[in-house]
């Protein structure tokens, strides 16, 4: 393996609190009723085509893509549906979503529901863009962006590298880990089709040293199987936000991905690990979207556990199986503790994007007093875009709207490590989302005009 | 359906609050507390328990009746202030002053600003300088230190080495013999309390730097610069610019390097703006100490880059990320 490397500027490196690192995967089981919300992925929601009453196998296309950024929706159990109708999801907000009651678990024909590993590839380029897209593919790490544009080239790019981010740098989260673990040569299989799918001769797998584990498995087999050649293992220093996509790519291949442009500006085309999986299921078995692995954690919970779970499973279902809701509960978050959000109740239904369920007792959420600002400059040196996250959030908080836009408040990707670092416990992400939502309107009407 | 507590993220903090890195300062100037008690004995304690009582008494009153706001005396900053601003004054000066003094620091220096963080100047150092300027008498007067241990030092001058230096060459004396050893030993231990330990503030320093409230950069910038340029003119002319050590060891290089220079709302904000502020106050330290009319220049010059601090920030801005050309 290559030595360890990492971004140059900024992160910080909060308690990892693996917790649940070394428990397997346990396949939950089929619930007796799933909520499946139409809109999962960044993007317009998808159109339902199903009503109530209609029979449904596992599988079956439930809800189509709406527009070019938006993502199919299947059903993840057999059975009927009883109302199409609006949840209160993991944002908050009220969003369609199809309620069916499970009978049985019967899967479409057409999918390879065996645990027999595919190695060749037989699709095209094309087929397989389509295979991903038609299967509901989106970013499982959080940001859920529809996979299927993220592979397709524009015509006047060339694809370099492949870069698998497998850095899993949020606190807690292990899912990631334990799908490297447990399917290391499926994973390495989805590599190779990302790889066809982008023409790209090579690919880097970025991960954190704290996965050595992992990371030496991979490597073994890459070594020792002529068909994994082009893949690389890139071991990673853990420091927090190593899987940003423009860090990971600066750690990976030293290229910069310029202010404002994509990753594929650098030859680079990142795809995070639970992705990967799910394209080699899509592609490989012919098995859409309605899986994925969710770690159910925190310091408080009894069992912290890895499931493998049925999109659509209610969230308190995976929380009575890691031991029940932990008295004093205050905080219950959706993805990890850095960038997740934080939900306000503890029933919604697990979509595409949700990495984990962590709760955080009273005294792990308390709010924190926030004082004067003392200039320490700690946010600077912690913020991995060089940004002065204080001044953004100063401007932001007195509306100056166009100096945020030329302090570069765009670039921000909304990390945190500068409020995690903040002596004063000042909100300043929250300031600058604020800032950022604000000054990207500023944007779009001057464009518009 | 339970309601839980909806926060933006992170919803994990690294745990520095500005209460600890306070404290941490005045740890940190434990040890030249230490050292100015054993050189001036009672004087010391005296000095600093009423510098620090009146900063925080002022802080206490200001913020109860006229900003009318919370209490912020429990973060520690007015200890600081008051421990700095008795460390740069003579044992001996009388009570009242040390008050008036604490009161200008923390009153026009801080609290008028905003309070903490909001201070464009030092707070101890505004409290000095005005002290220096209305009681020039008492601030440049120096005890013979009373030591805890043994008996008085012999053959006092009532000068500081840099006061001495400076006096010795406007009357015409060659610097290489007003800095034979016998003729400065007895002004080694002469000055201000926090001005004597060079050693013991090094080493409150570098608990700094170890728990990183303060990066090493500025104090070996600062005392580097005034060390080049103090080293240049001795090699030029050693009859009229004395041996550079008697500069960096010297007056309040080290109290201003590690414990003033570094203070976090008056210093900028990114690395580079910190180096220039460094360089800054290095070169303006030795420009007043060689040529200005005053024997120690250390307090003028923070208090002079502490001015040029907003415009660095302004120009010293932070390497962004992807800002460079693509590297194929």
């Amino acid at each position: 393996m290559n030595p360890k490397r990492t971004f140059p500027k900024g992160g910080v490196h909060p308690e990892e609190n693996k917790l649940s690192s070394d428990k397997p995967i346990v396949t939950f089981p089929t619930p007796k009723q799933v909520i499946i919300p139409l809109g999962q992925c960044l993007g317009a929601p998808a159109e339902a085509i199903v009503k109530k009453g209609d029979e449904v196998k596992v599988g079956q296309l439930i809800g189509t893509a709406k527009g070019f950024i938006s993502a199919n929706v299947h059903s993840s159990v057999s059975g009927k549906v009883t109302k199409v109708d609006e949840i209160m999801d993991h944002t908050g907000y009220r969003k369609p979503a199809i309620f069916i009651d499970v009978e049985g678990d019967e899967w479409l024909e057409d999918i390879d529901t065996s645990d027999k590993l595919v190695g060749e590839i037989t699709l095209s380029r094309e087929e397989i863009i389509n295979r991903v897209k038609d299967h509901g593919i989106v970013g499982m790490g959080g940001a859920t962006f529809p996979t299927n544009v993220k592979l397709s080239i524009p015509k006047d790019k060339k694809a370099e590298f492949v870069i698998i981010n497998a850095a899993e740098c949020e606190p807690y989260l292990t899912c990631d880990n334990r799908l490297l673990l447990e399917k290391p040569h499926e994973f390495l299989v989805g590599v190779k089709v990302v790889m066809k799918a982008v023409d790209a001769p090579k690919a880097i797998i970025g991960i954190e040293v704290n996965k050595l584990e992992a990371a030496r498995l991979l490597d073994d087999i890459i070594k020792g199987d002529e068909y994994f050649s082009g893949i690389e293992v890139q071991p990673l220093q853990t420091k927090y936000p190593q899987g940003g996509e423009k860090q990971l790519i600066k750690a990976c291949t030293g290229r910069e991905v310029p202010s404002g442009k994509l990753p594929i500006e650098t030859g680079c085309v990142v795809v995070n690990v639970a992705s990967t999986y799910a394209i080699y299921e899509a592609v490989q078995k012919n098995k859409p979207l309605i899986s994925r692995v969710v770690t159910v954690t925190g310091k408080s919970v009894k069992n912290p556990s890895n499931f493998l779970v049925r999109i659509g499973t209610s969230s308190m279902a995976l929380i009575e199986a890691a031991g029940g809701l932990p008295e004093n509960t205050s905080n219950i978050i959706n993805g990890g503790p850095m960038m997740g959000k934080s939900v306000s109740v503890n029933e919604f239904p697990v979509i595409k994007g949700t990495s984990g369920i962590l709760m955080m007792t009273d005294n792990e959420a308390q709010p924190r007093k926030v004082g004067n600002c003392l200039r320490c400059g700690k946010c600077i040196n912690a913020c991995p875009m060089g940004l002065e996250p204080f001044l953004l959030c100063r401007m932001s908080k007195n509306n100056m709207f166009e100096d945020t836009e030329a302090n570069r408040i765009m670039d921000c990707i909304e990390c945190g490590s500068c409020e995690f670092t903040c002596p004063a416990n000042i909100p300043l992400l929250d300031y600058i989302r604020y800032g950022k939502n604000k000054t990207g309107q500023l944007i779009r009407s001057r464009n518009q005009k | 359906m339970n309601n839980y507590l909806i926060s933006g993220s992170p919803h994990v903090h690294g745990g520095e609050s500005t209460k600890k890195i306070m404290y941490s300062v005045i740890i940190a100037l434990m040890p030249a507390f230490l050292f100015s008690i054993y050189y001036f004995g009672f004087n010391a304690v005296r000095v600093t328990l009423i510098a620090v009582a009146a900063c925080v008494l002022t802080e206490w009153l200001i913020q109860k009746f006229l900003i009318k706001g919370e209490c912020t005396i429990g973060d520690g900053s007015a200890i600081i202030t008051g421990m700095l601003l008795a460390f740069n004054l003579p044992s001996n000066i009388p009570a009242w002053m040390i008050i008036v003094g604490s009161i200008v620091a923390i009153g026009i220096g801080k609290m008028s600003f905003g309070g903490l963080g909001n201070n464009p100047f030092n707070p101890a150092l505004v409290g000095r300088v005005f002290m220096l300027i209305s009681f020039p008498v008492a601030m440049t007067t120096w005890p013979a230190p009373q030591p805890l241990f043994g008996s008085q030092i012999d053959g006092f001058s009532g000068a500081t080495l840099l006061g001495y230096v400076k006096e010795g060459l406007s009357k015409g004396v060659s610097a290489s013999e007003l800095t034979i050893y016998e003729n400065i030993e007895p002004m080694i231990y002469s000055g201000s309390l926090g001005e004597i330990g060079s050693i013991a503030i090094i080493i409150g320093g570098l608990f700094l730097i170890f728990r990183k409230v303060i990066d090493w950069q500025t104090p070996v910038i600062i005392i580097a610069t005034a060390g080049i340029i103090a080293t240049v003119c001795w090699l030029i002319d050693p009859t009229q610019f004395v041996n550079p050590m008697i500069h960096i060891f010297g007056g309040g290089m080290m109290l201003g390097a590690f414990f003033m220079a570094t203070d976090m709302a008056t210093s900028p904000m990114t690395m580079k703006g910190k180096v220039v502020f460094a360089i800054g106050i290095g070169a303006l330290t030795i420009i007043i100490r060689l040529w200005g009319a005053y024997p120690e220049g250390m307090s003028f010059a923070i208090l002079i880059m502490n001015a040029f601090v907003p415009l660095i920030n302004k120009v010293c801005k932070p390497t962004r990320f992807g800002n460079n050309p693509v590297k194929q």
